[in-house]
């Protein structure tokens, strides 16, 4: 099983990019961490969720 | 008044181990804007040493809401202004200011020697760029962001929430200034105060959670 931001999911051999596309998040405001590691923007694409991993998206808002 | 009666001031509360800490601790702050700018008042009364600052923009009427400038700074760079500010706070610290634009080509070069980052961009892309590249970008770096604080909902939302290792994001996290919230002054100092004591609490080694 796959976690995401503390929820588990089966999404299993999703793209990561299309994956949290789907999920409705703007790519140009999240970072992504993905067992333990950030993910490097340019990465996203080209990564394949496996089981067991553990995804934290983090989503900025703006303002300050 | 004199460095050495600021100094004893501070001393007279504190123990002097802890003011050499803060004396010694470098601290930069990407943005001079709400967060920004409130940030470094509280750093700079805190006694941080070497306080590092970068924004490109300047002082506007409709920044008089949150920020720390007044009247007579419309118009100037904010790095000049908060320099005018702080030195009346106190002008025997360390003050470093970059009138620049941050980018991915500069980062490198503007935060190196900071082991604490604040960011404290208002725009949700660039704070992304920045806390993205930093942490990938600098293996040793505690990165301390602030997200979501429009509005005027409960204080109480706005809180310290440890991410990623390297990462404390400060906010409620959701109001966004993209859904038509304005910011006003209160939720954004708090949440500059978040981000203001996790940077205390780092260089006084009681991180807490």
């Amino acid at each position: 099983m796959v976690t995401v931001n503390g929820e588990k999911k089966e999404i299993a051999g999703k793209n990561l990019y299309q994956y949290l596309k789907e999920e409705g998040f703007e790519m140009n405001r999240v970072v992504v961490e993905r067992n333990l590691e950030i993910v490097p923007k340019e990465e996203l694409e080209r990564i394949t969720i496996q089981e067991e991993d553990s995804i934290e998206v983090l989503r900025f808002v703006g303002g300050g | 008044m004199n460095r050495e009666i600021l100094e004893q001031a501070f001393d007279a509360r504190f123990p002097t181990e802890m003011k050499d800490k803060l004396r010694n601790a470098f601290v930069a702050i990407a943005g001079l804007g709400g967060l920004g700018s409130n940030l470094a008042v509280m750093l700079a009364r805190s006694g941080v040493g070497h306080i590092g600052m970068v924004d490109f923009d300047v002082v506007d009427v409709t920044n008089l809401n949150r920020q720390v400038y007044g009247i007579p700074h419309v118009g100037k760079y904010k790095t000049e202004a908060l320099k005018e500010i702080l030195d009346q706070i106190n002008p025997y610290l360390d003050y470093q200011f970059r009138r620049e634009k941050v980018t991915k080509e500069n980062i490198r070069e503007l935060f190196t020697g900071y082991p604490i980052v604040c960011e404290a961009f208002d725009q949700a892309d660039q704070k992304a760029m920045l806390v993205q590249e930093l942490l990938t970008g600098f293996p040793d770096t505690i990165v301390i962001s602030g997200n979501g604080m429009a509005g005027f909902g409960d204080a109480n939302d706005i809180r310290t929430r440890k991410m990623m290792r390297r990462l404390y994001v400060c906010g409620d996290e959701k109001t966004d200034i993209a859904d038509g919230v304005g910011l006003m002054s209160p939720r954004v100092t708090l949440c500059a105060a978040h981000q203001a004591n996790k940077v205390l609490q780092i260089i006084l080694e009681e991180k807490g959670e």
